[in-house]
């Protein structure tokens, strides 16, 4: 039951028989979890557009676009999912991002109605503080941005708006408007003007949304 | 000004051990007397800079395009592993009473979760290899500074009482814990 | 030791938190929550035990120079198993947990079990010794989970226990407050093995 001796030759031919054992090992488990990993992934997509949606019967995960965003010199961009009804435009999710909040970035999907007003939102990826800033996903904060019509840009009441930010989680609240806000401004932008167009809108939106 | 901010960051608003829990291990172990704390620093910010610079570029350069992103862990602890083991040749031979003092620490480097860690999460975020590197070495200050801090309140403890049932470990983490306190005023310095 | 001692060892008598005070990195950093602590504790119990059993059965092949090497090499490919599975299964404890999954490779508790127990011991008592510590891990995360999350969010579980407008000690899940919960655990712990 002895070990084997620690020369060259045997310390070489046992790390190597053990990494690529191991690596076969992880490599079959990479195969395997591959898709599920995928699968959940685009799950949480799909029921996030959902809902924040108003009904829709197209496929608005399918017909996404990317947009690149105003600041930064495009080089972020947000994802546009636009959702029509028996042809007609009635909404669009859009998946944006907030590099604001108290641990770094967490991602957001705002539902807008044609006209710029906020249909719903929900937190998608985040890693804030537990009992702090997590309190965003909590019906008593982000019920604030529920039918909501505003202009400009939506700001916590501390910075003179009109938002409750969640108690000593500002930070967050903050990020969190600044995620939506991106959202609305690069919205406006892109849809505001053709979305209006009532005969027009279903084309128009649909081509912007085919082209790459 | 970038530089200022990222610095910032690392020192105080997001100090490795204070405020990340990394590197708790040897912060608890090593921390009993500042001459050895300020030679662990040393030593990590060494290793830290170094690891973070390969690590980066093993990730960017054959992780990523060939698409085996999920071998990071395995490779980041081996070439992390082996760089401290350089770091302890080259100790040995260049300054070897260093070496001498620092003993079995220098080889817990690899178990110091603050390495791995700090090279995973560079990774994640969005800068590029000078300041990757930049901010690396300044965590490993952060931590060198917290290091110091700590022993410095335990050689002063060592003088004053306390409660025997708090003894060892116990009234190292509420000392750690009062420091981290400190710390918090720092939150919201730098975005 | 026979067997069963193996298993409840890591339990109470060297339980890795509260005695051997291994792993603080995991246990101050995900314990905001008693799910996050019972979540942490399983997948660092897989990692244990099956990194535990492979070097069991491998440690003839292994020469002692690079002993450290390789059990880096198995330990940190369970470990990323752990993490591929958890993203596909367990989406939202993966992102609770963060950059602590893979951050149990340098989790000291298992290289140290691996260095002090796996390495001499067969496969067997290697495992009954992963389960144990893994055991023990879990529970004292758990607790400790369930104490910062009452006292800092009036919930366990994600179970709300006090009305919306209590006022709870926020400090607790943070930074502070795990240093603090800690020290005390451990103290208790300390005074608790003195009256035995």
């Amino acid at each position: 039951m002895a070990k084997l001796e620690s020369n060259l030759k045997n310390m070489v031919l046992s790390l190597v028989f053990i990494s690529m054992g191991m690596s076969a090992a992880l490599g079959y488990v990479y195969l395997l979890t591959k898709e599920p990993i995928e699968k959940a992934n685009k799950e949480k997509e799909v029921s996030a557009v959902k809902m924040v949606l108003p009904a829709f019967d197209n496929d608005p995960v399918t017909e996404m676009k990317r947009i690149a965003t105003i600041e930064n010199n495009g080089k972020d961009s947000l994802t546009f999912y636009p959702a029509f009804k028996n042809g007609q435009f009635v909404g669009c999710a859009v998946k944006s991002f907030t590099e604001k909040a108290f641990s770094g970035k967490f991602t957001l999907m705002v539902g807008f109605l044609p006209d710029g007003t906020i249909n719903k939102s929900v937190v998608l990826d985040q890693k804030e503080t537990p009992g702090l800033g997590t309190k965003m996903k909590e019906p008593k904060f982000y019920s604030q941005f529920e039918n909501k019509k505003f202009e400009g840009e939506l700001k916590v009441k501390k910075d003179g708006g009109d938002i409750d930010a969640i108690s000593a989680a500002t930070i967050t609240s903050r990020a969190y408007c600044d995620g939506i806000n991106r959202a609305y401004k690069l919205f406006m932008k892109e849809f505001a003007g053709k979305a209006n167009a009532a005969a027009d809108s279903a084309t128009a939106v649909q081509t912007v949304a085919t082209n790459k | 000004m970038d530089f200022i901010n990222v610095i910032i960051l690392a020192l105080f608003v997001n100090n490795v051990v204070l405020a990340q829990f990394l590197g708790i291990c040897p912060f608890l172990g090593v921390s009993s007397k500042v001459e050895t704390s300020l030679g662990m620093g040393a030593a990590v910010i060494f290793v830290m800079a170094l690891a973070n610079f390969v690590t980066y570029m093993v990730y960017f350069f054959i992780l990523k395009p060939l698409h085996i992103e999920f071998m990071q862990t395995i490779s980041f602890i081996l070439v992390i592993a082996f760089l401290v083991q350089v770091v302890e040749i080259i100790l040995k031979k260049a300054a070897p009473s260093l070496y001498q003092a620092l003993g079995i620490y220098l080889p817990l480097i690899t178990t110091n979760c603050a390495v791995l860690g700090i090279a995973i999460l560079a990774v994640q975020d969005n800068r590029n290899m000078v300041m990757s590197v930049v901010y690396a070495s300044a965590i490993a200050v952060g931590f060198t500074l917290a290091l110091v801090l700590m022993a410095g309140i335990r050689e002063q403890l060592e003088n004053t009482g306390y409660p025997k049932g708090m003894k060892g470990f116990p009234i190292s983490l509420i000392t750690a814990g009062l420091l981290s306190l400190a710390f918090m005023g720092f939150a919201g310095l730098v975005k | 030791m026979s067997n069963f001692k193996h298993l409840i060892n890591g339990l109470w008598k060297e339980n890795p938190t509260l005695v051997l005070v291994l792993g603080t990195c995991p246990t101050l950093a995900v314990t905001t929550a008693a799910m996050n602590g019972l979540g942490m504790g399983a997948a660092t119990t897989f990692v244990l035990v099956f990194s535990n059993l492979f070097i069991a059965l491998l440690k003839n092949l292994i020469p002692d120079k690079v002993r450290i090497a390789a059990f880096v090499v198995i330990i940190a490919s369970f470990v990323t198993i752990v993490d591929l599975v958890m993203k596909a299964f367990t989406p939202s404890l993966y992102a609770a947990l963060g950059v602590f999954i893979p951050l149990i490779v340098v989790n000291c508790i298992i290289l140290g079990r691996a260095e002090a127990f796996a390495q001499k011991n067969n496969a067997i008592p290697a495992i009954l010794d992963g389960i144990g510590m893994g055991i023990g891990f879990t529970l004292a995360l758990t607790i400790m989970g369930a104490v910062r999350e009452i006292l800092g969010n009036g919930s366990i579980f994600d179970i709300k226990l006090v009305s919306e407008s209590t006022k709870t000690i926020l400090i607790f899940i943070l930074p502070p407050g795990a240093f603090f919960t800690y020290g005390y655990f451990i103290a208790i712990k300390n005074k608790l093995s003195e009256n035995k």
